[in-house]
């Protein structure tokens, strides 16, 4: 493999079987390699760990990217839509090839206090919740980024509790965006089991130590069955380098310590110390911007595959008008602006997959050339009767000083289907938008489905 | 302070900013506020190690004939007192 | 592009059938999505799942609507639901049938109709009712879209072994065999 990057443009990584795999000259380039059929039947009937591909879910990808991992913990309880995850967890263990303790723990608050316990005591951690789940979790998952412990958590993102629903959105994973864990969401089965590897690189870096959210749609990505390539093994040693958890705060009865004392108060260093602690949060949280630029460059390097690492920018160029999507959503989204490119309307779409820290300069750059603005939300956020993203970018832009009108579009809630025909219609409203200079009232595109 | 069994935690290479710890002893010992002391009766004392047993603090030393109290963490909440089987051990209050 | 849509009842095996045809596809060097449709199945509840296939990468991850395929695995489910919804125009049709073609009720969208007695060959080599892997065959043949020896790379793959994994491979290839397809030629005109 040689350390030449994305930018140098194409050339041929060399794989097992002679299969040839260009890496992507561009950052949402779509490489579409056809090998010859027989090679591909062939490889498929080899034993599997001579296979470098699945065909499976984002659940299973998940597992197997916590397997390449070389996790050292993983503590789980089930809820739908993640269960089928931590049971290919359990089945990983058992069949040796995920070289991890596994403890089943009476619900989700033990099982992050365990992974805490275990991080503190310098061990690679993983779980995975969503929904009624990470609500169970609450207590523990403020305590996490404070201490300043990584790990990766995937959010098999669900619409939250009431009304009583078990199907995707993104309201769990909005509701706790202000906690301070780094949050990345994967438009596609494969950019799952990427993200997760990526993700332990970002949150073992010395200048970030923070725990990390990959975030997947419950029952479209979850359950989506597609084509997914594995990493080689020894790639991803190389990539990921030995654990680094607990260089900075362990539980360890040969060199004792306090971890985390009383902290704040009025009076003596309290106010000062207490702001200290913040500050330096903040500032691993702005540091992670760069980071997860780097490790995602460094990842393509390795694989050749190459995911935007902060927001990734669909025929924006030259757009008037624009969209803003997150998750899975995002596909459907580029083949409404397909669509809509064929009848000549001008229009771009900027996926954010980066949410928290918020990348707010690549958001003002990428919306710096158009018109008018529409953002679509998998959640809602009840305080301004509009979506969550929508309130990052509006905020962004206003603080950058960009005039421009906007509008906020919620959708896909509780397994509810965002097609490329509510997609048409979301352009249709933003380019009426952008005619009338005026921004728009939030629109709640399943309202009538 | 007597004894450090361990070595402390050497953070020197550690951010200040980073996760909240504390690698210093608290100059301040428990000793300090208490208001009630026990006191043995070498005499009475068996070494049943009762009041060792049960003392929250582990402030209870063994000597050869008799358990004596570590003043420095004996915080006098009475327990020892209270337990001793042969009431050996008397609270008095401290001196001002 | 084609989206297949496949029809069955909860506890026969058509979401595996979803996967194990996803597997075969992607042997066959196919870009493949199959999302299943999720609630809380009972065992004889309708249920759908859904596969997207084409030479391209396929993006958005939707369910489908308007399928140009559909692969019915349950004699009875189409008296449940209207399995045909949306259905374009010159449509494939796999079922499983003990009927002949001429009491079958079919809509005019549909042209190429693949009948497979799923439910016998079923009984005959499992000894009870579970036709996804026979209709797999059967779709092979009504469709042409993916080779048996793909299918058998789809079963090696899934979690079958030894004793189950040969009848499974006996199924598909039974269903592959007894399937008649017929042209349904004012239709496909029309």
């Amino acid at each position: 493999m040689s350390a030449a990057g994305p930018s140098q443009g194409a050339r041929p990584l060399p794989l097992e079987g002679g299969r040839e795999v260009r890496a992507a000259a561009s950052v949402g380039e779509v490489v579409a390699d056809r090998p010859e059929p027989a090679t591909m039947l062939t490889m498929l009937k080899q034993e599997a760990k001579a296979r470098d591909f699945l065909v499976c879910d984002a659940n299973e990808a998940a597992a197997w990217a916590v397997a390449l991992a070389r996790v050292d913990m993983v503590a789980v309880y089930p809820i739908t839509p993640q269960s089928s995850l931590v049971e290919y967890l359990a089945k990983l263990v058992a069949t040796g090839k995920l070289d991890a303790e596994i403890v089943d723990a009476e619900g989700e608050h033990s099982v992050l206090s365990v992974l805490q316990g275990a991080a503190l005591a310098g061990a690679r951690t993983y779980t995975a919740t969503c929904g009624p789940g990470l609500a169970f979790m609450f207590e523990p998952y403020l305590r996490q980024p404070g201490l300043r412990l990584p790990m990766v958590m995937s959010i098999v993102t669900r619409d939250t509790l009431t009304p009583q629903s078990v199907w995707g959105g993104h309201q769990d994973a909005m509701s706790v965006r202000e906690v301070g864990w780094i949050q990345m969401y994967c438009e596609t089965v494969q950019e799952v089991l990427d993200t997760i590897l990526i993700a332990y690189r970002v949150a073992e870096h010395r200048d970030v130590m923070l725990p990390v959210n990959v975030c997947h749609d419950g029952n479209y990505l979850s359950f989506g069955v597609t084509r997914v390539d594995l990493p080689a093994q020894d790639d991803v040693d190389a990539f990921l380098g030995k654990p680094n958890i607990n260089w900075h705060a362990a539980l360890d009865p040969a060199r004792p310590m306090a971890v985390d004392p009383l902290t704040g108060g009025a009076g003596g260093p309290g106010p000062r110390t207490f702001v200290k602690y913040r500050k330096g949060h903040c500032a691993g949280m702005q540091n992670a911007l760069s980071v997860i630029t780097e490790a995602h460059a460094d990842w393509a390097r390795r694989t050749g595959r190459s995911h935007a690492p902060l927001v990734e920018r669909y025929r924006t160029d030259d757009a008037d008008i624009a969209l803003v999507t997150i998750g899975s959503m995002t596909g459907a989204g580029k083949d409404a602006v397909d669509e809509a490119r064929d009848r000549g309307v001008r229009v771009g779409l900027v996926k954010v997959k980066t949410y928290r820290p918020f990348p707010v300069q690549a958001v003002v750059e990428a919306l710096a050339g158009v018109k008018a603005v529409g953002v679509v939300d998998r959640s809602v956020s009840f305080g301004w009767n509009c979506g969550p993203l929508y309130q990052d970018v509006a905020g962004a832009l206003g603080h950058a000083g960009m005039q421009m009108p906007s509008m906020s579009f919620i959708g896909g809630l509780a397994g509810a289907d965002l097609t490329t025909r509510h997609f048409g219609a979301v352009i249709e409203r933003v380019a009426h938008m952008a005619a009338s200079g005026q921004s728009g009232a939030t629109v709640w595109l399943n309202e009538n489905d | 302070m007597k004894r450090q069994s361990y070595p402390i935690f050497d953070a020197s290479g550690v951010p200040d900013d980073l996760c909240p710890i504390e690698n210093r002893p608290n100059p301040m010992l428990p000793g300090e506020w208490r208001s009630m002391k026990p006191v043995v009766d070498r005499a009475k004392c068996v070494k049943c190690a009762v009041c060792w047993l049960y003392c929250p603090v582990q402030c209870v030393v063994e000597r050869r004939a008799w358990f004596d109290i570590d003043y420095a963490t004996c915080k006098g909440c009475g327990i020892c007192a209270t337990e001793c089987p042969h009431r050996a051990i008397a609270m008095v209050e401290e001196a001002a | 592009m084609h989206e297949i849509r496949i029809h069955g009842r909860g506890g026969q095996g058509a979401v595996l059938a979803g996967s194990i045809l996803a597997t075969a596809f992607v042997a066959e060097g196919m870009h493949v999505v199959a999302v299943p449709s999720f609630g809380f199945e009972r065992r004889g509840a309708p249920v759908a799942s859904f596969l997207r296939v084409d030479a391209k990468p396929i993006r958005q991850m939707t369910n489908i609507y308007q399928p140009d395929c559909i692969l019915c695995i349950d004699p009875t489910v189409s008296r449940a639901v209207n399995i045909f919804d949306g259905v374009t125009d010159d449509a494939v049709l796999v079922q499983t049938t003990a009927k002949p073609l001429a009491d079958l009720v079919l809509p005019a969208q549909v042209a190429t109709v693949g009948l497979c007695d799923a439910v016998a060959l079923a009984l005959s080599i499992f000894k009870r009712p579970i036709t996804n892997t026979i209709m797999l065959g059967a779709f092979a043949r009504t469709t042409g879209l993916v080779s048996l020896d793909s299918l058998r790379v789809g079963l090696e793959r899934s979690d079958f072994r030894d004793a189950g994994l040969k009848q499974n491979l006996a199924a598909l290839a039974a269903g592959f065999e007894q399937t008649t397809v017929h042209r349904i030629e004012r239709r496909a005109a029309a």
